[in-house]
């Protein structure tokens, strides 16, 4: 329907009517919904005015699912069944887990992704999120006062391809349209640069409750490109936490505490953290479960002290962010801070020194990232801001693939625009071999067990050749979500054997429905009705935007193409009076295909009337 | 009528098939490009459209990559003009070029073991001026000369100095991390 807007504004189906889209912040301590409202973005609150939901799940006795601050309120009392922080254990094998032992959790080792096991059941991460996510978007649609067309969901920069895909996988098991993954960087950077009026070289440092990212960008006329990110998805204002956390067990000469003690205590550290933001220094007791007493004073000084290695290791990927982008931070206007925890003044004092200037901390940086997400998601769900603008983000780790000898070949490297597609050439190595396996890893190592595995397959069918005979094209494609997908396949022959493989780490489609189908209380032919409800929706939204192209460019095409197309268009009417979803889904199947080539060239000789107006502009 | 997306990357963007190309025009070119084809433009449309967009998008992002980086421009104007650079095949150097590689690999290592991580950052740097100087010999031989083997022979020297970049870049990345 966009291509339909560029063309012909007046013909979209409702031009007036404002469709519901939300920006959500998926955060490892804290989560946020926000949406555009009369042309700004603002974060929606709860009943209580609070606009921040403790990211933290709490199965109950009773069965229930309790999320945010009541569960919050539990989770000292109830440490196994109250779940905080399960942003860190997306897309994560209990081998990934640094300090297994530092969570109160019970993890049980799942293929793919680790569980955790509660009253409940195990919970994979996944689930713990999609439960976080139902909690917003409910609290979006009370307050909008209808369902959301799509939602725009945050994800650190850094995030490897398991982990945004079991970030998608979560907002699609609590209903939720994705309607794209945004990294929270440049999320942040949309809402600063929009509201600022940006242009330059900015960086965003954007330390969160556990993951940290940076990102260097260039604002130009309504163009925000990511030159370069880098980060560390397992460093944040938790680990702030756990020092004092170590620095209480140390100075109390504490041993192998229960459940229950560590949360206390971690909470009296994350508390401790925050007090010393605004006070020179703060007093932290506890009263344990075998009744000893902590009290101590930790003073501003000391804070410091015990965290300093951890502000250095957010200068690392900053420096490293530099290199990727070219740029000496002389070169850099402006340093954006993002997350909770560039409250904390001594970070603040570190960034500012290191790029002799002081940080920007003028929007509120809990929330700057859900609002930069509601901004991309109004303008994704087409309503129109009055300017226009254009968001070229990166993939953040090179792709690869493995080679003889245990080695990884990149295919793609770090820090390119998406979408970017590549292909590589590979061939036998023995006589007569008619299958290769294909494996695909994520990181910057040499060596293929120090990158990230994210799929194996393996391509069958070949036919027997000479060894170095066969030409296997392996074709790596990263969509807009930065999400990838393979295909390989034999071109000597013309027999072709092609796969497509989505990484391992995913949850298939069969398991998403099983864990829908689970969680709805929908009778069975509830959901068959509404099964083909949609169809027809989607079959005769497709009519009018086909019928709106043909309006528009109909001369693209020869009269024999034109028939086709209308004996399509003819199929899916009577594919519709037929009111089987099976019918119209493939008649609906068939239009789209027959509509392809004319969409390609529409959208061909849009972008040529734009060039020529540029470069008309230009003379 | 409308693009033909068999055409070449420079065609794509209007621009004159040449080594010197005006970067800030190639910039715009893209960004116009881009901004008509880009998925988020296309995230309420038909599946078909959806399709088409991605495939143009990532086309026009390859064509963008090819002609920003002077390596990749070359040796996609040699491959038009049905050159093979044989970077991987043709080993065969000027000596004093080998010679030069040596004593960079050296200093290189120099540095490393130094755990001199400034000194790292100034080879860099020198280094740049030598791409520099190659790319101005490349930019003759292909648009002035018209000297297909000269110019074959600039690439592979230029993918030596690339590898040497890259040494520099993971040595300074061993020292930091």
């Amino acid at each position: 329907m966009a291509l339909l807007q560029i063309a012909e504004p007046g013909l979209s189906a409702a031009p007036h009517q404002h469709r519901l889209a939300v920006g959500i912040d998926l955060g490892t301590t804290n989560s946020l919904v926000a949406t555009v409202k009369s042309s700004s973005a603002t974060v929606l609150p709860d009943e209580h005015g609070r606009s921040l939901l403790p990211s933290v799940v709490r199965y109950t006795e009773q069965g229930e699912v309790v999320v945010g601050y009541a569960a919050q309120a539990e989770q000292s009392r109830d440490p196994n069944n109250t779940i905080v922080s399960a942003k860190r254990f997306m897309g994560r094998g209990l081998a990934d887990i640094q300090d297994v032992g530092r969570s109160p959790y019970r993890f049980v080792d799942a293929p793919g992704m680790v569980q955790l096991l509660t009253r409940a059941g195990a919970k994979s991460p996944v689930e713990v999120s999609a439960d976080i996510l139902r909690t917003l978007r409910s609290r979006a649609e009370d307050s909008l006062g209808g369902e959301l067309v799509g939602a725009v969901i945050t994800v650190p920069a850094y995030f490897d391809d398991a982990q945004r895909q079991a970030t998608k996988d979560a907002a699609r098991l609590a209903g939720l349209n994705v309607l794209r993954l945004l990294n929270e960087p440049t999320a942040a950077a949309i809402a600063y640069g929009l509201d600022n009026g940006a242009e330059g070289t900015y960086v965003v440092y954007d330390l969160g409750g556990g993951t940290f990212d940076v990102s260097v960008l260039a604002l130009s006329r309504g163009v925000f490109e990511v030159l370069s990110t880098s980060g560390d998805s397992s460093l944040g204002g938790d680990d702030f936490d756990h020092r004092i956390y170590c620095w209480v067990l140390e100075q109390a000469d504490l041993h192998g505490l229960n459940a229950h003690d560590t949360r206390l205590l971690l909470t009296r550290a994350r508390e401790a953290k925050e007090a010393l933001t605004e006070h020179a220094e703060t007093r932290i007791t506890a009263l344990l479960s075998d009744g000893l007493t902590i009290d101590l004073v930790l003073t501003q000084a000391m804070f410091h002290d015990i965290s300093k290695t951890l502000i250095d290791k957010t200068l690392l990927p900053v420096r490293k962010a530099l290199r990727d982008a070219k740029i000496g931070a002389e070169d850099v206007k402006g340093v954006v801070m993002v997350g909770g925890a560039t409250r904390m003044p001594h970070i603040q004092k570190a960034v500012g020194q290191y790029f002799g200037q002081t940080p920007l901390t003028n929007l509120d940086p809990d929330k700057v990232v859900a609002l930069g997400a509601a901004i991309q998601a109004n303008v994704l769900a087409g309503n129109k801001g009055e300017d226009e603008w254009l968001l070229l983000d990166v993939i953040p780790l090179s792709l690869g693939i493995e080679t003889m000898g245990g080695l990884t070949e990149k295919i793609i490297p770090r820090n390119s625009t998406i979408p970017v597609a590549r292909a590589q050439e590979f061939t036998t190595f023995k006589d007569g071999q008619t299958a290769m396996s294909v494996h695909i890893l994520q990181g910057e190592r040499e060596l293929v067990s120090d990158c990230r595995s994210l799929a194996k397959f393996v391509l069958r069918g070949i036919p027997p050749m000479v060894a170095g005979a066969a030409r296997i094209r392996v074709t790596y494609q990263v969509d807009a979500d930065g999400l990838l997908s393979v295909t390989a396949r034999e071109q000597t022959s013309g027999v072709e054997a092609s796969i497509e493989v989505k990484p391992s780490y995913g949850l298939s489609d069969d398991e998403i429905s099983r864990m829908l189908t689970d969680s709805l209380a929908h009778v069975q032919d509830d959901i068959a009705a509404r099964k083909l409800r949609e169809a027809i929706v989607d079959a005769e939204g497709l009519i009018a935007a086909t019928a709106a192209a043909l309006a528009a460019d109909g001369d693209l095409l020869s009269a024999d193409e034109r028939s086709q197309l209308d004996d399509a268009i003819a199929g899916l009417h009577s594919a519709i009076a037929t009111q089987t979803t099976r019918e119209v889904n493939a008649a609906t199947q068939r239009l789209s295909q027959a509509t392809e080539e004319f969409a390609a060239r529409r959208m061909d000789r849009n972008i040529q009337q734009a060039l020529k107006g540029k470069h008309i502009g230009n003379l | 009528m409308s693009t033909d997306f068999t055409q070449d990357h420079f065609a794509l963007f209007n621009l004159p098939r040449r080594f010197a190309i005006d970067t800030a025009l190639l910039d715009s070119a893209w960004r116009t490009a881009a901004a008509e084809v880009h998925p988020d433009r296309f995230v309420t449309a038909q599946d078909a459209e959806k399709r088409v967009a991605l495939m143009r998008a990532t086309r026009v992002n390859e064509a963008y990559q090819t002609l920003k980086s002077p390596v990749a421009r070359a040796r996609y104007l040699l491959q038009l003009a049905g050159v093979d650079t044989a970077e991987e095949t043709n080993t065969s150097m000027p000596a004093a070029f080998l010679m030069a590689q040596m004593e960079w690999r050296e200093a290189i290592a120099d540095a490393r073991a130094a755990a001199n991580v400034d000194q790292l950052e100034a080879l860099s740097r020198q280094l740049r001026g030598d791409v520099k100087e190659l790319e101005t010999e490349l930019g003759s031989a292909l648009d002035e000369q018209a000297d297909h083997a000269a110019a074959a022979l600039a690439v592979r020297k230029l993918r030596f100095l690339e590898k040497l970049d890259q040494e520099i870049g993971d040595a300074i990345e061993a020292l930091l991390y």
